[in-house]
C-alpha cells in the first residue's frame, strides 16, 4: 500500500506494508543511515526522530500512522532548527564543546530526543532531564549530556 | 603490484616507506621491532612475547600531518591520544593535524581502515612469507594485543606512535641539514617547520620526498615529558562531529546495491542441532527470498529488508534436536559450581606460605560464599557483519575490535584462503570484548561474523546478518557466571592471617584473583566448571567479577575486626605504594571520615588491572523501599600518566558507568538451555536520571603507562555493594543488586558502623 510523506523537507511515497516501523522504512528503504537500530521495543531511544515535531521512536511506529507527516532525522535535525547549510544546531555544537559521544551509537536519538525537550522547556531543570530523556547509552556518556544540556540553557 | 605483493618481497625502504603521496610527500611508516626477528617470530606463533607495532604518519603538501592508527576505536576516543603521541614525537603543528584508523589514500573509501590494516600495517615484514596457516595464528596473535586488553595506549602508542613520530622528526631534520649543507644538530623542528639559526626555514612538506629517501634512524630518541606540549593536553576527539550529524557509518549502516538482509531463527536451547522446518510459508511472505541453515546454531532468513526478514524468521517453527542441553538452568550450573569446589581438581592460582596450617590454628575466621551470574554486553550496535562472496573472494564490512582476526576467521569459514579476503573495518556502536572474534584457545565461540559467512556463501548477493535486541542478549558471548569461597584467619587485633579462595573457571588476565593485602598465607585456587553457554571477554575481563568477591570479602573482614574498612586496607597496602596513594586520593576526594548526609553511606574498593589501579568511593542512600540511589563516585586512578585528560576521563567515566549497571541490574539467567532475558526491559539499564555524579583524579605516579578502557569497571560493584553494607547491614554477595531486598533493618546501623561510613 502506498504512502506519502516528507523527510527532511523530501517528499517520499513509498509502497510497502502498512505495519513496516518506521525506522526500517528510513534506514534499509530509504538509506538514512543516522536513524538508528537499538532494540526494536521503544526502549532505547536510538531511533528516535521527530514526527510533526515531536519525538517519536520509530522502531515501534508503523509507516501508515506518519502518512503525510513531516519527519526530521538527525540528518535534517540543524536545518530543522534554522541552521544554515552545513552548519550545526546549538545542540549539535555543545555535543562538542562538551566531547559527549564515545562509541556515538546513541548519540543520533539523544540529541533528537534533547532537541525535542529544550523544544518544549528551552531551560529544563535536573529533574525535567531525568525525566524525558530515558534513551539509554552504554557508553555511560549520561554525566556529559547533563552537562551539554545545562550549558545550553546558560547561553 | 598489489600491496600484498610488495610486503611480501619487502626491500629496507618498504619497510619504513610505503610510498610517496600523490602531489609530493610522505607516507612513513615505521615498524618497531624487538632484538631479534626470528625470535620474535617464534614467540608470536606461541602466542606470547612482544608486539610489532606499525604506525603510519603523512606529509601532505600543504603541511598537513595525517596520522593512521592501526586501532579499532568502539569509543574509547584513542585514534585521538595516539596521534597525540606521534604528533608530540614529531613536533608537528597540532592545528593542522589529522588522525584517522582508515587509509591513506582517498580512493580507499572511508571503510577501508581494515584494508589497510590487513594489508600493510600489522603484518611486520618478518613475518612475511609465511604459510597462510602460520599467518592466521599471527592474525590471531596480533589482534588480542591490538584493540583489547586496554592495550592501545600502552603498546601501540608506546610502542608505535612515539618511535614513528619521533622517527619521521630525524628524517625531516636530516634532509633539511642536507638541503642548507649544515649539521642536523644545529636544526631545529618546531610547529610542522625545521629551521636553521642562520635564518633557513622549511616546511615539513617541502621537506618531506627528501626526507621520504632517508634511512629511519635505528633508534628514534623520544622528547621528554617535561617537554610535552600535545600529549597532556585533553585535544578534541577527532571522531566526534561525525557523530553528532548522523553521519558516521557503523558495520549496520553499510548500504551496498542490491543488498540482501539475513535474520537467525535460533534454536531454543544452545548447541542443538536443527532437525527439520517448514519453509513454504515462510518463503511465501513479501520480499523472502532464501533460508539458509547455520549448523548448530538455527535458520537464517533472508529478504530484502531486515524487518520483512526477522518478522519472517520469528514465524519460523524449527524442530532440534537439544542434545540434553535443554536441562541447563541456573540452579543446575550453581550445583556444578558448588559440587566442583567441593570436590573438583583444584588448580593453584597463587600459594604462598601454609594458609591451610594457619585457618586451622586460628581461633577467629570468617568464611564466605559469593556468586555472579551471566553477563551480556549489550552494545548499543547490535551485532552484524556483511558479508559478499563472489568470483572466489569475499568482502566483509563490520565494526570489530580485530580486523585482521576477522579477516583469518571469514578466510577459514568460507574456505577462499587469507588472500582473498578484503575486510572493510567500521567504527563500532560499542564493543565492550564483545566485537572480538573467536581466537582459539580464548574465545572458542563462533559468532555473527562466522554465521555471516556461512549465510553468505549461499547468496549471491552482499547480505547483512543483523541481530535484534533480543538475539543479541540471548546469542552473546557472556561474561561468565563465577562462584567464589572465601575462607579467612584473623589474629587478636583483626588483621587477617590466612587467605584462602576456591572460584569456578580461572578466565584472563590470570591474577584477576590476587589481592595486594600483606597477606603472608594465601591459598588461590581454580576448578572448571564448563558448559554449553557461549562465554567471552566483557570490559576488564575476569577483574570484575573478581574484584566484586575479593573487595566485599575484604570489607567483611574489616567490618569482622570492626575497622574502618578504609584504615583497614590501609594497614594491609603499607608495602604498596602506589595503591597506597591511589586508594588515600579516593578516600580524601570522596570525604571519607567526614559527616554524611542523612541517610547517606559510603563504600570504598580497589584494584590493580591492565597495569593500572582505580579505587573508587561509592556513596548511597537506600530507601525506605529499599531502592538504592547512587549518588556520587569518586575515582581515583594511577595509570602512569595521561595522555588526553579528557578523553582518559571519559574511559573511567564509561567504565564506573558500564559497572554500575551491572552491578545494580545486570543479570543473564538460564533456563531449559537458552537465554530468559529478551530485551532491555527485562536485561536492564542505567539510564540518565540513574547516573550519579562522578569525580575522577589521576594520580599522576610516572609509572610506566597503564590501560584504561577496562580499569574503571572492576571496583564499583564492590565500592557499591560495601556502601550497601554500611547503610543497612545487608551484606550483598550475589549480583545484582535488584535481586535483594535492601530494606533498611532499623537499629543494626549504630552498633558495629563506623561514622565515617555511615551517617545516623
Amino acid at each position: 500500500m502506498s504512502v506519502t510523506f516528507k523527510i527532511n523537507g523530501t517528499a517520499h511515497t513509498l509502497d510497502v506494508e502498512d505495519e513496516m516501523p518506521l525506522l526500517w522504512v528510513l534506514r534499509n528503504e530509504l538509506g538514512y543511515t543516522g536513524t538508528k537500530f537499538g532494540c526494536g521495543v521503544a526502549a532505547c531511544g536510538a531511533c528516535t526522530v521527530h514526527v510533526n515535531g515531536e519525538a517519536m521512536r520509530s522502531c515501534s511506529v508503523a509507516v501508515s500512522d506518519v502518512a503525510d507527516s513531516e519527519i526530521v532525522t538527525i540528518e535534517g535535525l540543524a536545518a530543522s532548527l534554522g541552521a544554515a547549510e552545513a552548519r550545526l544546531a546549538p545542540v549539535q555544537e555543545a555535543w562538542i564543546k562538551h566531547q559527549v559521544p564515545q562509541c556515538g551509537y546513541c548519540q543520533s536519538g539523544m540529541l533528537m530526543a534533547v532537541a525535542a525537550l529544550l523544544k518544549e522547556t528551552p531551560h529544563p531543570t535536573d529533574a525535567e532531564i531525568d525525566e524525558s530523556i530515558t534513551n539509554v547509552c552504554r557508553c555511560g556518556t549520561y554525566p556529559r549530556i547533563r552537562a551539554a544540556i545545562h550549558s545550553l540553557q546558560d547561553a | 603490484m598489489s600491496i600484498i605483493e610488495k610486503i611480501k618481497n619487502p626491500t629496507r625502504r618498504q619497510m619504513i616507506v610505503a610510498g610517496g603521496v600523490a602531489g609530493g610527500g610522505m607516507l612513513l611508516g615505521y615498524a618497531f621491532s624487538g632484538p631479534s626477528r626470528s625470535a620474535q617470530a617464534a614467540k608470536a606463533v606461541a602466542n606470547e612475547g612482544e608486539v610489532i607495532l606499525g604506525t603510519w604518519i603523512k606529509i601532505s603538501p600543504d603541511n598537513t600531518v595525517s596520522i593512521y592508527a592501526p586501532n579499532s576505536d568502539m569509543g574509547q576516543g584513542v585514534i585521538t591520544a595516539l596521534a597525540q603521541m606521534a604528533a608530540e614525537e614529531m613536533e608537528a603543528d597540532w592545528s593542522k593535524v589529522e588522525a584517522f584508523s582508515a587509509p591513506a589514500e582517498k580512493a580507499f573509501a572511508n571503510e577501508a581502515f581494515g584494508q589497510r590494516f590487513t594489508e600493510n600495517m600489522t603484518i611486520p615484514p618478518m613475518f612475511q612469507g609465511l604459510s597462510d596457516a602460520l599467518m592466521l595464528k599471527v592474525a590471531q596473535f596480533m589482534n588480542i594485543q591490538v584493540t583489547g586488553g586496554s592495550s592501545s595506549i600502552r603498546w601501540t602508542g608506546h610502542h608505535g606512535m612515539r618511535p614513528a613520530g619521533a622517527a619521521a622528526k630525524d628524517m625531516l631534520i636530516r634532509a633539511a641539514a642536507a638541503r642548507w649543507n649544515v649539521p642536523a644538530s644545529e636544526c631545529v623542528a618546531k610547529l610542522s617547520t625545521v629551521s636553521h639559526a642562520s635564518g633557513k626555514s622549511a616546511t615539513y612538506a617541502e621537506l618531506a620526498s627528501d626526507a621520504a629517501e632517508l634511512s629511519p634512524p635505528a633508534h628514534p630518541v623520544l622528547k621528554a615529558k617535561a617537554d610535552y606540549i600535545i600529549v597532556g593536553q585533553p585535544k578534541q576527539r577527532f571522531d566526534i562531529p561525525g557523530k553528532v550529524d548522523g553521519s558516521t557509518k557503523y558495520g549496520i549502516d553499510v548500504h551496498l546495491p542490491d543488498m540482501l538482509y539475513a535474520a537467525i531463527k535460533f534454536t531454543p536451547a544452545f548447541g542443538s542441532d536443527v532437525i527439520s522446518y517448514d519453509a513454504a510459508p515462510i518463503l511465501a511472505r513479501r520480499g523472502v527470498k532464501k533460508l539458509v541453515t547455520v549448523p548448530g546454531v538455527g535458520v537464517a532468513v533472508i529478504a530484502d529488508n531486515f524487518w520483512r526478514a526477522k518478522e519472517a524468521a520469528a514465524l519460523l517453527e524449527l524442530k532440534a534436536d537439544a542434545k540434553g542441553n535443554d536441562k541447563l538452568s541456573m540452579d543446575s550450573i550453581y550445583k556444578a559450581h558448588d559440587a566442583a569446589i567441593a570436590s573438583g581438581e583444584l588448580k593453584d592460582d597463587q600459594v604462598a606460605g601454609d594458609a591451610a596450617a594457619v585457618l586451622a590454628k586460628a581461633d577467629r575466621k570468617m568464611q564466605a560464599t559469593y556468586r555472579v551470574p551471566y553477563l551480556a554486553h549489550a552494545c548499543m550496535e547490535p551485532m552484524n557483519c556483511t558479508v559478499w562472496i563472489r568470483n572466489g573472494k569475499a568482502d566483509v564490512w563490520v565494526g570489530t575490535q580485530s580486523p585482521l582476526n576477522t579477516r583469518g576467521r571469514v578466510a577459514e569459514v568460507s574456505g577462499l584462503g587469507f588472500d582473498n579476503v578484503t575486510v572493510h573495518a567500521h567504527l563500532m556502536g560499542g564493543g565492550f570484548g564483545r566485537r572480538v572474534p573467536v581466537v582459539s584457545g580464548f574465545i572458542d565461540f563462533p559468532s555473527e561474523i562466522d554465521f555471516a559467512t556461512i549465510i553468505a556463501k549461499d547468496v549471491d548477493a552482499p547480505v547483512q546478518l543483523l541481530y535484534t535486541r533480543e538475539d543479541d542478549i540471548r546469542h552473546d558471548a557472556y561474561r561468565i557466571a563465577v562462584t567464589s569461597q572465601f575462607e579467612a584467619a584473623l589474629d587478636a587485633s583483626g588483621k587477617p592471617t590466612a587467605w584462602v579462595n576456591t572460584y569456578t573457571s580461572k578466565d584472563e588476565p590470570g591474577e584477576a584473583a590476587h589481592v595486594p593485602y600483606g597477606i603472608a598465607d594465601r591459598s588461590i585456587r581454580s576448578v572448571e566448571s564448563p558448559t554449553v553457554v557461549p562465554r567471552g571477554p566483557w570490559r576488564s575481563v575476569a577483574h570484575s567479577q573478581h574484584t566484586f568477591f575479593t573487595e566485599s570479602f575484604m570489607d567483611e573482614l574489616a567490618h569482622e575486626a570492626n575497622a574502618d574498612p578504609y584504615e583497614y586496607r590501609r594497614a594491609l597496602l603499607k608495602d604498596q605504594p602506589r595503591h597506597l596513594a591511589v586508594l588515600d586520593r579516593a578516600a580524601k576526594e570522596a570525604g571519607w571520615g567526614t559527616p554524611l548526609a542523612k541517610g547517606r553511606a559510603r563504600g570504598i574498593a580497589i584494584q590493580q588491572s591492565f597495569k593500572s589501579i582505580v579505587a573508587e568511593v561509592a556513596e548511597i542512600s537506600v530507601s525506605p523501599a529499599g531502592e538504592v540511589k547512587v549518588h556520587r563516585v569518586t575515582a581515583a586512578v594511577d595509570c602512569g600518566g595521561t595522555i588526553n585528560p579528557d578523553t582518559a576521563t571519559q574511559q573511567v567515566e564509561s567504565g564506573i558507568i558500564y559497572g554500575l549497571t551491572a552491578a545494580m541490574y545486570g543479570a543473564v539467567t538460564i533456563a531449559n538451555g537458552g537465554v530468559e532475558q529478551t530485551n532491555f526491559t527485562d536485561y536492564e539499564m542505567l539510564h540518565l536520571s540513574q547516573t550519579p555524579e562522578i569525580a575522577v583524579h589521576f594520580v599522576d605516579s610516572g609509572a610506566d603507562l597503564g590501560g584504561l578502557g577496562e580499569p574503571a569497571t572492576p571496583p564499583i560493584a564492590a565500592a557499591l555493594a560495601n556502601a550497601v553494607f554500611a547503610a543497612t547491614g545487608k551484606r550483598v554477595r550475589e549480583l545484582p543488586l535488584k535481586n535483594h531486598d535492601l530494606t533498611p533493618k532499623a537499629g543494626k546501623l549504630a552498633s558495629f558502623m563506623p561514622k565515617s561510613m555511615a551517617a545516623e
